[in-house]
């Protein structure tokens, strides 16, 4: 792209950042020394305190899609994007703390494929590992694909240059110390994007006259596109049915698709968070971790969420013609704005977080702000790596090439798929593009994959008859039902392709949010339905062989013998209830 | 608590934290009198300001670190 760069950095700029990777090289090169056996390597030895892994379970998920895309999102759909928190995402941690993770923990499956190879047997757990192993150098590529675009934009860096330093940089810290390493810088990752963005928000809210300001802008906002006039600043207006709010989902897709099926998918089941708590020092931590990210989770929205609202009400204090506010316009080809079916300007969402760091931090601030946007890119891409090198190691070679080697072949096998799965990544990155919106394209890729997944899962803990046959032949109906109504459907607007409707054209969705939570819903469905016909006609496994992996078959991990105050269910109903008044605050 | 490899990780986030904080202070100050540098952060000398807040919360980290208190 032969663009002038938005901005330039300074000296100071370089220096803060170069800082920031000074650290996280160095704490790689430490924990070289002690990553000995392969169980430090893939599990950091089971070792670490709570607050560690829960702050790296959340951290794990701060990828590219969380700063970017929220902040897209913010600027697109409002303060409704905080659903993707407060309806999705809490109360799925919540449940993995409490009723998911004594079986993760407790059977002491090294990842999430080998859980499924225990409770079911070794095809379910094959595909759940090629799937996700698939998914994770998939993820991985589209965060260096938009870390690279975005700099090239910005600073004018060469799109190879950021994916080469970026890639080099996570795989020498992963390669020297494995999942610790990963895990020690996604916890620092987390304090540079907490205050690398409460600043930012501090500034912005301020220039736009604080929230009662931001409130009246978003009402013209919203007037203008023909939406209610509290549609940007009330997270449930308008939600009950898909044409009055600005996401064009009704409620009970919503809360189904979104919070039920997709957070619950993610959260519970995708080996990317669970292996951070899989890593925690005992039970009792493990099942802490998860409650100890959900605390900053909720408070999350306000940080990522709110700066693309302030970008998009920045619109009428004028800016840069062509698109709104500080957001610019999508360019065609020829470097003109690109029009949409209804006349309208198409905005680049994707910039309005990076636009509003530019606009409003000084030299100085800037180069922690832009510090901060790496972190998140990179941190995405190390919890990929890990959990696709664990995957590969013990899911697939393990298991399928190379059976009874010593743990220093496993080691090395680790190291090597370290290396393999960033040079995958670099390539997906070359491969990726198309969506207008990062987070849908991932959102998508988590219906086809994830979706069946939880229902798998929720049968192999919670009911004692569901058998390996139905498990795998649900995870696949799961899948294909996912792909069948993809194909079927279409967001308002669209062609078919790779947006959907490539089988035909049965239903028409008001926008792609919608159609992505019913596709969801529709996998869900299809592999509860079959994972129980197919159960029923198989033969169950001996109880005696369930127990630790199945709920009723397990003794209760016994709290007994801490206060009140530390018991992990009555945190779990504090989150809740914090989130519950949350979502009342902004209803 | 030394976790992992004997490497206690509130140092790093502290020292990382500590050594910004007195750049971004030194740097505000030094800067302190170029009001067309702030007009962006609307009047603000963002640098000073939050330079010192992450001083204060690099040396915290450093602090419990060093108390070998372990966070719950």
């Amino acid at each position: 792209m032969e663009l002038t760069p938005v901005t330039q950095l300074t000296w100071i700029d370089y220096l803060v950042m170069a800082l920031y990777f000074a650290v996280v090289l160095g704490i790689g090169f430490v924990l070289r020394r002690s990553t000995k056996t392969s169980s430090d390597f893939f599990q950091s030895g089971r070792s670490l305190p709570p607050w560690v892994t829960g702050l790296a379970f959340l951290s794990a998920n701060l990828g590219a899609q969380e700063v970017i895309g929220m902040g897209a999102s913010g600027a697109k759909y409002g303060i409704a994007t905080a659903h993707f928190y407060w309806i999705g995402a809490i109360p799925a941690m919540v449940f993995v703390a409490l009723f998911m993770m004594p079986f993760y923990y407790g059977s002491r499956a090294r990842s999430v494929p080998e859980y499924l190879k225990l409770r079911f047997d070794e095809k379910t757990r094959t595909l759940n590992a090629v799937s996700f192993a698939a998914m994770t150098i998939f993820s991985s590529g589209i965060s260096m694909y938009a870390m690279g675009k975005l700099f090239n934009l910005l600073l004018g860096w060469s799109f190879d240059f950021s994916v080469l330093v970026s890639a080099v940089i996570v795989l020498a810290y992963v390669y020297a110390g494995g999942l610790t390493s990963a895990i020690y810088n996604e916890v620092l990752q987390f304090f540079m994007i907490a205050f690398g963005f409460a600043p930012l928000v501090f500034l912005g809210l301020r220039s736009v006259g604080g929230w009662d300001g931001l409130t009246a802008k978003l009402t013209e906002v919203a007037a203008t596109r023909g939406l209610a006039a509290g549609a940007y600043t009330h997270a449930w207006q308008g939600m009950s049915s898909a044409s009055t709010n600005p996401i064009g989902v009704e409620w009970f897709g919503l809360v189904m698709g979104l919070g039920f099926v997709l957070s619950f998918g993610y959260w519970c089941t995708d080996f990317l968070v669970v292996q951070r708590a899989m890593a925690a020092d005992s039970m009792l931590a493990a099942r802490r971790t998860p409650l100890i990210a959900a605390v900053p989770k909720m408070l999350f929205p306000f940080l990522v969420i709110l700066p693309g609202m302030i970008a998009l009400a920045l619109t009428s204090m004028g800016g840069p013609t062509g698109g709104e506010g500080i957001i610019p316009a999508k360019l065609n080809e020829l470097g003109q704005p690109l029009i949409d079916g209804t006349g309208r300007v198409v905005l680049d969402y994707d910039l309005a977080t990076p636009m509003l760091l530019i606009k409003l931090f000084p030299e100085g601030m800037l180069g922690l702000g832009l510090t901060a946007l790496l972190a998140s890119f990179m941190s995405g891409m190390a919890g990929n790596v890990t959990a696709f090198n664990t995957v590969w190691t013990y899911d697939i070679y393990q298991s399928h090439i190379r059976k009874n080697a010593s743990d220093a072949h496993y080691l090395w096998m680790g190291r090597a798929a370290t290396l393999g799965g960033v040079g995958l990544s670099i390539a997906a990155a070359y491969v990726a593009g198309s969506f207008n919106n990062i987070m849908e394209l991932l959102q998508l890729v988590f219906a086809f994959v994830n979706a069946p997944l939880f229902a798998t899962f929720a049968l192999g803990m919670f009911w004692k008859r569901s058998t390996g046959h139905g498990a795998f032949w649900g995870l696949v109906a799961g899948m294909s039902g996912a792909f069948l109504h993809h194909g079927f459907t279409l967001p308002l607007g669209s062609s078919a392709g790779v947006k959907g409707g490539y089988f035909g054209l049965l239903h028409t969705y008001p926008s792609e949010m919608a159609q992505t939570f019913w596709t969801a819903i529709a996998s869900f469905t299809s592999c509860v339905v079959v994972s129980i016909v197919i159960s029923m006609v198989t033969r169950p496994r001996p109880e005696s062989e369930l127990a630790g992996l199945v709920y009723s078959l397990t003794p209760k991990p016994s709290d007994g013998d801490l206060a009140w105050y530390q018991k992990p269910w009555v945190f779990g109903v504090a989150v809740l209830g914090a989130t519950l008044l949350l979502n009342l605050i902004f209803l | 608590m030394s976790g992992a490899g004997g490497l206690d990780l509130r140092y790093p986030i502290g020292g990382l934290f500590a050594a910004l904080g007195v750049l971004l202070v030194a740097f505000g100050a030094f800067t302190s009198s170029n009001a067309e540098m702030y007009v962006k952060s609307g009047g603000v000398n963002i640098n000073l300001i939050w330079g010192a807040v992450m001083l204060v919360t690099g040396l915290v980290f450093i602090v419990l670190a060093r108390n070998g208190s372990r966070p719950r």
